[in-house]
C-alpha cells in the first residue's frame, strides 16, 4: 500500500508542476507581499525594538518564512479541500468510497505531493529574493535546518488534518465554502502569518500558542530562528506531532460517521 | 472506531489469496467439485433489504422543516448465482442506485441482509472492494488530469495487481475495447464513449468476481454501445464474471441478459426471464390493417381499435392470442388490402409495468 500512496503523492506533485504560469505568478505575489510586510515590520520594529523578543533581522526572516510556507500549508486555500467538498456535493465521493483505498490517506498523500511542489516552487525563490534585499537571520547550523524540515512536515500534517475536517463538513452542509472561509481567516491569524504569536499581548499570545495553528508557521519559524533549540525544539516538535495525531484521529472518526450516516448525493 | 479503515496489512495478504482461489475455480469450471462449491452460495444474496432515508423538507409558507421518511428500497429479496448476468431496471428514483450502493457497501441497509461474495458489504467494505468492480455511467472513476495509462497504473497499485496479471488484463481490454490510441491521452480530452470504455477497462483490471454496471451505455452512440455490449458479453462468458447491470436502454438487456429484475418504488415488481415480462406486463400485439379505402374505426371481437391514419388502422389484441380468427373476421366484413402483425416492444411492456405500480 505504501507504493500506492507514494504514487498518489507523486501525481499530486506533477499535477501542480504543470501549472507553470500560475507558479510564476505565485512566486511574484509572495515576493511582493514579502516586501510590503517587510517594510511594515521595519517601521514597527523601529518603534518597538525587540517586539515579541525578535531582533529586526529575525522579524524580517520570519516574514519570508511565512511567505515561503503560505502556499504549501494552503493557509489561504488552494489545497485539496475544495475538491473534496465538490466531490461530496456532486456525489462523486461514491467512487472514492467503494475503492480499497483509505479516503484520508489518499487525500493526505495527494496534498503532500502538492505541498512538496509548492515548497520547491513557491518556497525557495521568495526566501532567496528576500535574502537579496534584506539581511536575514538564516542559521548556518545544519541541525537547525533539519529540525526546521521536520517542523514543516508536521506543520503540513496539522494543516492537512484541519482542512480535512473542513472538507468533510460538506457531508452535512453540502456547501462547505462558508466554513472554509472562516477557517482560513482563523488560520491566517492564529498561525502567526500576520504577526508572530509571541508579539501578541499577554493572554492572547498564550492562547494562540496553545492552539493547533501555531504548529503551522510559528513553531517551524521559531525552530529555524533558534528561538527554540535543543530540548525546547524537540518539545515543540512533540506538541506539533500531538496535534497532528489528534486532528488526524478526529478526521478519521468524522469520516466514519459521515460515510455511515449520511446520504451519498445523486442517484 | 472505523473498522473499515483499519490498516490493511493482514487482510490484504489474505485477500489476494482469496481472489486467486476463486480465479482458479473459474478456470476449472467444468469440474463437478468446483461447480458444486460455487453453487453453494449465490454470489449476490439480498434478503428483505430496506433503505430508509430521513429527509428534511421545508414546509411551504413557513421556515419550519419537517422530517420525511423516504423508503428508497423497501424490502427487496433476490439472489444472483456466480457467473450470471442480470438486468436491473426501473424508472428514475426507483431505488436502483441505492441498491447498488448497498451492494458496494457505501450505504448501510436500514434492514435486511446483504452478502456479496460471502462478505457483508457495509461492514467489510475495504475487503469487498478488491473483489468487485463498479462502473458508473454518469461519473468517472478515472483521474481527470492523467493519461489513461497513468490512471490504470494507479489502479494497479491501489488493488495491488500482480504485474503479469495486470499486463495480461490490460492488453485484453485494450484489444477488445480499442483503447490503444487512447492510452496516452488525458482523460479530460476523451469523448464520452472513449471515457466509458476506459472506465470499464479500469473496473476489470483486478479481475473482479462481481461487476456492477450503473447505466454503462448512457449517452453513447450506436457504435459505442455495440462495442461496450460485445465486450461485456465476452467478459461474462470468458471470465465467468457475475454482472449486475442497470440501464434505461432495454436493448442492453435484450442483448446481454437472460434474466431481468424490475424495481419500482423500492419494491421488486418482476424477477425472471425476458419472455415472462410480456405476460407479466399484459402486453398486446398490434395488427396493422390496410383497407381499400378510408373507413370509420372498425369493430371486431377480441381486438381493440387503437388509431386510424387514412385507409390504415391499428388494432391491439392480447399477445397470447392467435391473430388468425381476427384476420378471418376482418376479411369477411371489410375490403382488406394488406396486413401485418407487430410484436410488442419491450419498452411498452415495461412502461405499462411502471405505470401500474
Amino acid at each position: 500500500m505504501g507504493g500506492f500512496y507514494g504514487a498518489v503523492a507523486i501525481r499530486g506533485f506533477r499535477r501542480y508542476a504543470t501549472y507553470r504560469i500560475a507558479t510564476a505568478a505565485g512566486i511574484f505575489t509572495n515576493t511582493v507581499f514579502g516586501l510590503i510586510i517587510s517594510y511594515s515590520y521595519i517601521a514597527l520594529w523601529d518603534q518597538r525594538p525587540h517586539l515579541g523578543g525578535y531582533s529586526e533581522a529575525q522579524a524580517l526572516t520570519y516574514v519570508w518564512i511565512g511567505q515561503a510556507l503560505l502556499a504549501p500549508t494552503a493557509l489561504m486555500g488552494g489545497g485539496f479541500e475544495n475538491e473534496l467538498m465538490e466531490r461530496i456535493r456532486s456525489g462523486a465521493i461514491a467512487v472514492d468510497l467503494y475503492r480499497p483505498a483509505d479516503l484520508q490517506g489518499w487525500w493526505l498523500a495527494s496534498d503532500f505531493g502538492r505541498a512538496a511542489f509548492q515548497l520547491a516552487g513557491r518556497g525557495v525563490l521568495p526566501i532567496a529574493a528576500g535574502s537579496l534585499v534584506f539581511d536575514l537571520a538564516l542559521p548556518a547550523d545544519p541541525v537547525a535546518w533539519l529540525l526546521f524540515a521536520v517542523a514543516i512536515g508536521l506543520g503540513l500534517t496539522v494543516s492537512f488534518a484541519i482542512r480535512f475536517l473542513v472538507g468533510l463538513s460538506a457531508f452535512w452542509l453540502l456547501d462547505g465554502a462558508g466554513v472554509a472561509q472562516i477557517v482560513w481567516i482563523v488560520a491566517l491569524f492564529f498561525s502567526g502569518m500576520l504577526l508572530p504569536l509571541n508579539a501578541f499581548p499577554g493572554t492572547l499570545s498564550a492562547v494562540a500558542q496553545a492552539l493547533p495553528w501555531a504548529a503551522i508557521l510559528q513553531v517551524p519559524a521559531d525552530v529555524l530562528l533558534g528561538r527554540r533549540h535543543g530540548a525546547g525544539a524537540l518539545a515543540a516538535l512533540a506538541v506539533q506531532a500531538g496535534w497532528a495525531a489528534a486532528l488526524l484521529a478526529a478526521g478519521r472518526l468524522l469520516q466514519a460517521v459521515a460515510t455511515r450516516r449520511v446520504v451519498v448525493q445523486g442517484g | 472506531m472505523p473498522d473499515t479503515y483499519d490498516t490493511h496489512d493482514t487482510r490484504d495478504t489474505h485477500d489476494t489469496r482469496d481472489t486467486h482461489d476463486t480465479r482458479d475455480t473459474h478456470a476449472t469450471r467444468g469440474r463437478p467439485a468446483a461447480t458444486a462449491a460455487a453453487g453453494a452460495e449465490p454470489m449476490i444474496a439480498v434478503e428483505g433489504v430496506q433503505k430508509v432515508f430521513d429527509v428534511r423538507r421545508r414546509v411551504p409558507g413557513s421556515l419550519r422543516r419537517e422530517r420525511h421518511e423516504v423508503r428508497a428500497v423497501d424490502g427487496i429479496t433476490f439472489a444472483v448465482p456466480a457467473g450470471e448476468m442480470v438486468g436491473y431496471i426501473g424508472p428514475n428514483g426507483a431505488g436502483k442506485s441505492t441498491t447498488i450502493k448497498m451492494l458496494t457497501g457505501i450505504l448501510t441497509p436500514s434492514g435486511g441482509r446483504v452478502r456479496v461474495a460471502g462478505i457483508d458489504p457495509s461492514r467489510d467494505r475495504a475487503r469487498l472492494a478488491r473483489r468487485i468492480g463498479v462502473v458508473f455511467g454518469q461519473r468517472t472513476t478515472l483521474w481527470w488530469d492523467l493519461p489513461l495509462r497513468d490512471s490504470y497504473e494507479l489502479v494497479r497499485r491501489m488493488y495491488r495487481i500482480e504485474q503479469r496479471r495486470y499486463t495480461r488484463n490490460l492488453d485484453a481490454c485494450v484489444d477488445l475495447l480499442d483503447l490503444g490510441p487512447l492510452l496516452e491521452v488525458p482523460v479530460r480530452q476523451l469523448s464520452l464513449g472513449q471515457r466509458m470504455r476506459g472506465d470499464i477497462a479500469a473496473a476489470l483490471l483486478h479481475d473482479p468476481e462481481v461487476l456492477y454496471l450503473d447505466e454503462p451505455t448512457i449517452g453513447l452512440d450506436v457504435v459505442s454501445k455495440a462495442k461496450v455490449r460485445g465486450f461485456l458479453a465476452t467478459v461474462n462468458a470468458e471470465r465467468g464474471t457475475t454482472v449486475l447491470l442497470t440501464t434505461h436502454d432495454l436493448t442492453d438487456i435484450e442483448t446481454l441478459c437472460s434474466r431481468v429484475m424490475v424495481i419500482d418504488h423500492g419494491r421488486l415488481m418482476y424477477d425472471g426471464g425476458l419472455d415472462g415480462l410480456h405476460a407479466a406486463g399484459e402486453s398486446e400485439r398490434t395488427l396493422v390493417v390496410d383497407f381499400a379505402r378510408e373507413l370509420p374505426a372498425v369493430e371486431v371481437p377480441g381486438a381493440r381499435w387503437v388509431r386510424s391514419e387514412g385507409p390504415r388502422q391499428w388494432l391491439a389484441f392480447p399477445a397470447g392470442e392467435s391473430a388468425a380468427p381476427l384476420v378471418t373476421a376482418l376479411a369477411a366484413r371489410y375490403p382488406l388490402v394488406d396486413l401485418s402483425v407487430r410484436e410488442p416492444a419491450i419498452e411498452e411492456v415495461i412502461a405499462r409495468m411502471y405505470g401500474a405500480a
